[in-house]
């Protein structure tokens, strides 16, 4: 390059931009470009607007029906009358149970993959693609291996050593569901559990660990508790898929009606979930019992939205903290 | 932090009193006991530490360090916080072992069916599989009729009704999905994205029987006034509920993937004079089709899988027939239906756990190839950018 060329530099640059945007400004290309705009604007109206249907319908029809007396009573004159009482204890029963098998071994694991494991072993790959693949099982399968494991497996066993062959585990029960549901709500304790462990800034572990920490001290002392935001959204999280799936508890223990609360693991339980299948695909007389399912959905609605969003506020909340953008 | 650690290590190294004559190993081996820490200090190499290294060498003029560098003898961490680390080892292999079970108790419950005299009697695999001459029928049909005098046990009505629903559901779920996240990444602003975002994961956070209650209450209705359907729950309308149900999917990984395309290459195209459609339909999309497949693939595999919103919505006729406006019967949605009715063993009993294999099987490649196109993408919108 010469050095009268390099001095008329800046002005070939300018006009190489001027006419780089004026060929840029065809007709065509605005024409396109607005229309890319518009065309993917609409797809996303479409989307939101899917989810303010669904919830204005919802809240229109089942509102009304909503009350005190709906959320305490249990269920009378074959399903046409009364509340949902019973299914809303069976549901918390369920989920309490749930939490307590599931996200232990949850958090266990994301420790383990985060803090433990070397990220090229064979073993964490393993961990990862199951945790990955347990997430897209579908639900019924889970059901299945809820039947073939907990119940036929499990269940049949237990009752064979221990109640001389009478059917008390074999057979759909609470805990079943229960530890089918934690099966199933794994993957999402871990990955929200990982997400909040690699927010931990790494200088706290090596301060831990100069302090003279040992390993497993730095890890339960100072690591999991800053990253325990992460894990009660994941529990959330967990909570609002376990109460609002159905196909797991359809064979390993939700029942249609049930006269008393369950008391025992081993008892039967109602969930408004299954509730809600049951009473609109299989309720005789559909336009009594229209006013309660609806008012059945938007409670399991507004819960599993009111723990969503819980989740959302409790994860902005950490990311902000750590500095991740959201 | 580290301003802190550095003044620390200067000091130390280069200040601190060096007149360490006549100090014998024994007298400075309490220092470390000293701290307060109650279950002892961490084991640490055996090497002697650095600092003491460089103290020796800068001071090797005037001091005379003693033979042996003293070590800092550490106890072994308590037995119980090697216990617990065990634990933690053996619970992180859940997530393997449940998959293993998963696998294992569905297909023992199903094996019966290639071995089983009483069960092979009823139906064989060549029977599920190929159509049969059944009595009454005029030519060889593939019929599921699974609780009539003659079980019928031929699988392709329900892989058919699967394939309609989730070919319905895609339909809708990719266009919508990945425009949504097109928008999203590329035109709307940080406080937009801050909104949608968790806005679409309330939608993913709706229970599936919520949507099939949806589809069955209301969409239903409206889609046989408006296209005047003959049967009121069909493919058609259990497809496009379904699609509710996979955008999520669809649409949270499309948008990570576009958004992770390297600013450079946009600035590249952009340099190069193309258009801004030219380089979101050329540059941009390409670039993150890894990511974008990944995301149609996981959606799949909800379609694919999903229960309680076909078993509500699709009408769950097992007929075979191309139209989307006649009822279908999927996988699933067979599964959810007929379990709870049948003997525990029996023939019907063995055939919908095959089927739950399968299914189970299917979503495994699925969510596998779905998988590995993430990481794919990772790694290399990782190295580009």
């Amino acid at each position: 390059m010469t050095a009268s060329s390099e001095a008329s530099a800046p002005p070939a640059i300018d006009r190489a931009a001027i006419a780089l945007q004026a060929a840029r400004r065809t007709r065509r290309n605005m024409f396109a470009d607005g229309a890319v705009a518009v065309a993917s604007g609409a797809t996303l109206l479409i989307v939101l607007a899917i989810l303010a249907i669904i919830l204005f319908d919802v809240v229109r029809n089942g509102a009304s029906h909503l009350s005190w007396a709906f959320l305490s009573q249990a269920p009378r004159d074959g399903m046409t009358a009364g509340g949902i009482f019973p299914a809303i204890v069976g549901m918390v029963e369920m989920v309490i149970l749930m939490t307590l098998a599931g996200v232990p071994i949850g958090v266990a694991t994301a420790i383990y993959l985060h803090e433990y494991a070397s990220p090229v072993s064979p073993l964490t790959r393993a961990i990862r693609i199951a945790v990955a693949n347990l997430a897209g099982v579908p639900s019924i399968v889970f059901g299945l291996f809820g039947l073939g494991f907990f119940i036929q497996f499990l269940g049949a066993g237990i009752d064979k050593t221990f109640f001389h062959g009478d059917k008390v585990f074999g057979q759909p029960a609470l805990i079943w569901a229960a530890l089918t549901m934690a099966v199933l709500t794994l993957p999402v304790v871990i990955v929200a559990t990982e997400e909040a462990l690699r927010a931990v800034p790494r200088e706290l572990r090596e301060a831990s660990l100069a302090l003279g920490a040992t390993k497993f001290q730095t890890v339960f002392n100072v690591v999991v508790p800053q990253a325990s935001s992460g894990i009660l959204t994941g529990t959330i999280l967990a909570v609002s898929r376990g109460a609002g799936e159905v196909a797991p508890i359809l064979f390993t223990g939700a029942a249609y009606f049930l006269p008393l609360l369950p008391r025992h693991l081993s008892s039967q339980f109602m969930s408004p979930s299954y509730h809600v299948y049951v009473l609109s695909t299989q309720s005789p007389d559909v336009d009594a019992t229209k006013p309660i399912l609806y008012a059945t959905v938007l409670v399991l609605l507004a819960l599993t939205f009111t723990l969503n969003i819980a989740a959302v506020i409790v994860r902005a909340r950490m990311r902000r903290r750590a500095g991740v953008p959201v | 932090m580290s301003h802190l650690r550095h003044v620390f290590v200067n000091d130390e190294c280069f200040h601190a009193p060096v007149s360490i004559e006549g100090v014998t190993p024994a007298d400075r081996r309490p220092k470390p006991a000293q701290t307060p820490r109650a279950n002892g200090t961490r084991a640490a190499d055996s090497s002697p530490p650095p600092v003491l290294e460089r103290r020796k060498r800068r001071s090797s003029g005037r001091v005379t360090l003693p033979p042996a560098p003293p070590r800092l003898k550490l106890s072994k961490a308590p037995f119980w916080h090697r216990a617990a680390e065990w634990l933690l080892h053996a619970l992180a292999i859940s997530a393997v072992v449940a998959i293993a079970l998963i696998l294992i108790f569905t297909a023992k419950e199903a094996a019966p069916i290639l071995y089983s005299k009483v069960v092979r009697e009823e139906v064989t695999l060549a029977k599920m599989w190929w159509p049969q001459l059944w009595p009454g029928y005029d030519e060889a049909a593939s019929v599921w009729q699974p609780v009539s005098d003659i079980p019928k046990f031929g699988v392709w009505p329900l892989i058919l009704g699967t394939l309609k629903v989730t070919l319905v559901s895609m339909a809708v779920s990719v266009p919508l999905g990945v425009g949504a996240a097109v928008y999203v990444s590329q035109y709307a602003g940080p406080r937009t994205r801050e909104i949608v975002k968790p806005v679409v994961e309330l939608l993913a956070g709706i229970p599936s029987v919520v949507l099939g209650f949806f589809a069955l209450m209301v969409m239903a209705t409206w889609f046989q006034n408006v296209f005047h359907l003959e049967s009121r729950l069909n493919a058609l309308v259990s497809g496009v509920a379904l699609s509710f149900a996979v955008i999520p999917v669809i649409f949270t990984l499309s948008e990570e993937a576009l958004r992770a395309v390297p600013r450079s290459y946009v600035e590249a195209s952009t340099a190069l004079g193309a258009a801004r459609w030219q380089t979101i339909g050329r540059v941009i999309l390409p670039a993150a089709s890894p990511g974008i497949a990944a995301g149609v693939a996981l959606g799949l595999g909800r379609a694919v899988g999903e229960t309680m919103i076909v078993l509500m919505a699709s009408g769950n006729a097992a007929i075979v027939s191309a139209s989307l406006t006649d009822s279908a019967r999927t996988i699933a949605a067979t599964i959810a239906a007929e379990l709870a009715e049948v003997v525990f063993g029996g023939a019907h009993y063995t055939v919908l756990f095959f089927l739950g294999t399968i299914l189970f099987l299917v979503t495994f490649g699925i969510n596998t190839v779905g998988d590995w196109a993430i990481r794919r993408m990772k790694r290399r919108l990782g190295s580009a950018a």
